[in-house]
């Protein structure tokens, strides 16, 4: 809607944690010091099901409360999603699509039919098992996302992660880095 | 850089569901009983657990219904605890005899009511049939916009409940609120539990001291007496709400009433509307002003009692408003917030403005800030006279045919 507003959808699969990532992204993203919004599309919850989430992030207190339709960021956990749902629906001229896929962006660009300069890529599900030990490639995307908006403070990010992790797994250290690294190799690796 | 408002307040990551939780871990009431329902699961879900872990020492009663979880309520708030429950829906649908029983009774209870459309058909999302189905049971109904208002509501519904000697529900928009991930500032434990104080009922039944009956038989001659009392009481609370909204912004600093205006003091066109859309419909408000369009808006926070001389103050110099109902009467004439509004109006004088009525996002219809454009722009029609302003409901983003 407004400028300083920016609109983020997630596309997954029942069960790969696109609404965990919007809730967990809103979370990290306070922690710079911005109003956020999280919320997940409900429907039939089934594994394996295509299932959407969305962010809003802003300077300014944010009021609106309907659905995003016209997203500025476009995260797709899986690539095989490209195929069956219209994952680049409503994406503004300037919007970004950032892909956990092995393929390159020019390779993602032309099955998606947009702009090259506009797809991003990062292999997530790589950076995940190597990571942390399991294909669970929402928490490296997060690291993706921060990468490609730019504006966001990474270090405000990991150390606000580092914290909650700590609080949940404190029995299990290697979850705790795993996580952290995973989020910053995506950071990292992601590109056009 | 966000900041809080109240110095030892805190920022958090929390949905509505999650907020309520918080509110009544630190309200900390004696008894909670309930019967978990879609949207409002998560709020009694994380209560219990809070009662499990130890961290609260409240009872909490896992009844066979909402039918009994609301008996239940009621019997433990006689008895002289202060008790809460929580549910949506179908939920308060099945507790409805029970409901004017707690009014009744003059029982303070506070519920968490999470509004979501009724059946048929099987509809889990957003609308506000559900309480607007309760508007004449006798409890004080407030309603959030979003996250922080609930929270907010929660921790003054007690003192009103308590003051007012009515029930009180609490509500946030099924979804669009309950499921929805907000900063929320939370207050301190402690500064909670000073504000809501101890509850120290009149009379209660464990009272062995000074028994006395509860839920007699009044017929011909004092039934009418009663329900009189209850309705003054309703009249009356409508101080007690503003007494504990003024404790509340001494205390934490933020400003509560009984309807917030938004840039309603100079407008010329307005909507009237109720919970979330009124958040959206703000960042209306804010784009047509840039194009000096004078719209404003009247967010309804305290349906029940209905704060007619208020409002109808407030609207006087209206030209054109629009009254947007999330739930139809299916009355053949109008929905219920229209028909309060316009009944404050023309009681209290107010002839001038033209009032339209539009029925919105039922079943969790999608209400975005287009929508909300075209019904500035006809308000800008009728306002001017270049439209007759319709004398019927008029619905928004509905296959009509």
């Amino acid at each position: 809607m407004s400028l300083e507003m920016i609109e983020i959808r997630w596309h997954g699969r029942g069960g790969q944690g696109a609404k965990t990532a919007a809730l967990l992204f809103a979370e990290v993203i306070l922690a710079t010091g911005k109003y956020i919004q999280a919320f997940p599309e409900y429907g039939p919850e089934r594994m394996g099901a295509p299932v959407q989430s969305f962010n809003r992030i802003s300077e300014t207190p944010i009021t609106i409360h309907s659905g995003i339709t016209n997203p500025d960021y476009v995260v797709i956990l899986d690539p095989s999603l490209i195929d069956s749902v219209p994952v680049i629906d409503g994406i503004s001229k300037n919007g970004k699509v950032i892909v956990n896929t092995s393929f390159n962006g020019k390779e993602i660009a032309k099955v998606l039919n947009i702009c090259a300069n506009q797809v991003y890529v990062v292999n997530a599900s790589q950076i995940a098992v190597e990571t942390i030990g399991k294909n669970i490639p929402n928490t490296p995307m997060l690291g993706a996302l921060v990468k490609i908006i730019g504006n966001l403070n990474i270090g405000c990010v990991l150390e606000d992660m580092r914290t909650k992790l700590v609080a949940k797994f404190r029995h299990k250290p290697e979850i705790i880095d795993g996580n952290i690294i995973s989020i910053k190799r995506a950071f990292n690796e992601v590109k056009n | 850089m966000i900041k809080t408002i109240y110095p030892k307040g805190k920022l958090v990551a929390k949905t509505g569901n999650e907020v309520m939780a918080e509110a009544m871990r630190q309200i900390e009431p004696d008894v909670v009983a309930a019967y978990p329902i879609t949207p409002a699961t998560e709020i009694l879900q994380i209560f219990s657990q809070f009662v499990a872990d130890g961290i609260v020492k409240s009872e909490y009663v896992a009844v066979e219904s909402e039918h009994s979880a609301m008996s239940a309520t009621i019997a433990a708030s006689a008895a002289g605890a202060r008790a809460m429950t929580g549910t949506s829906s179908q939920g308060l649908s099945l507790m409805w005899e029970m409901l004017y029983i707690a009014s009744g009774l003059r029982l303070p209870l506070v519920m968490a009511e999470v509004n979501r459309a009724i059946s048929a058909p099987i509809n889990i999302h957003c609308d506000h049939s559900d309480t607007m189905g309760a508007r004449d049971a006798g409890w004080i109904q407030i309603y959030s916009e979003d996250s922080q208002e609930a929270y907010d509501n929660m921790i003054q519904a007690i003192r009103i409940a308590e003051k007012a000697k009515l029930p009180v529900l609490v509500t946030t928009d099924g979804f669009i609120i309950s499921h929805c991930m907000e900063v929320v500032e939370i207050y301190p434990d402690a500064d909670v539990k000073t504000f809501v104080g101890e509850y120290r009922p009149e009379r209660y039944l464990l009272d062995t001291k000074r028994p006395y009956t509860l839920g007699s038989v009044a017929l011909q001659d004092y039934y009418f007496e009663h329900r009189y009392l209850l309705s003054q009481a309703m009249k009356e609370s409508k101080n007690v709400i503003l007494e504990v909204a003024k404790k509340f912004k001494k205390t934490f600093g933020r400003k509560y009433g009984l309807y917030e205006k938004y840039m309603l003091d100079d407008a010329e066109v307005a909507i009237v509307v109720i919970g979330s859309t009124a958040g959206t419909a703000k960042v209306v408000v804010k784009e047509l002003r840039k194009k000096s369009v004078k719209a404003g808006l009247l967010k309804i926070r305290i349906y029940r009692p209905f704060p007619a001389e208020e409002i109808a103050k407030d609207l006087a110099h209206i030209k054109a408003i629009a009254v947007m109902d999330r739930a139809d009467s299916c009355s053949g004439a109008f929905a219920p917030v229209y028909s309060d509004v316009v009944a404050s109006l023309y009681a209290n004088g107010v002839i001038c403005p033209k009032v339209i009525n539009y029925v919105y996002g039922l079943g969790g219809k999608e209400i975005r800030t287009e929508h909300i454009v075209n019904v500035y722009e006809m308000l800008e029609r009728v306002a001017s006279g270049a439209e007759k302003p319709s004398n019927n409901i008029k619905y928004i983003n509905v296959r009509e045919s």
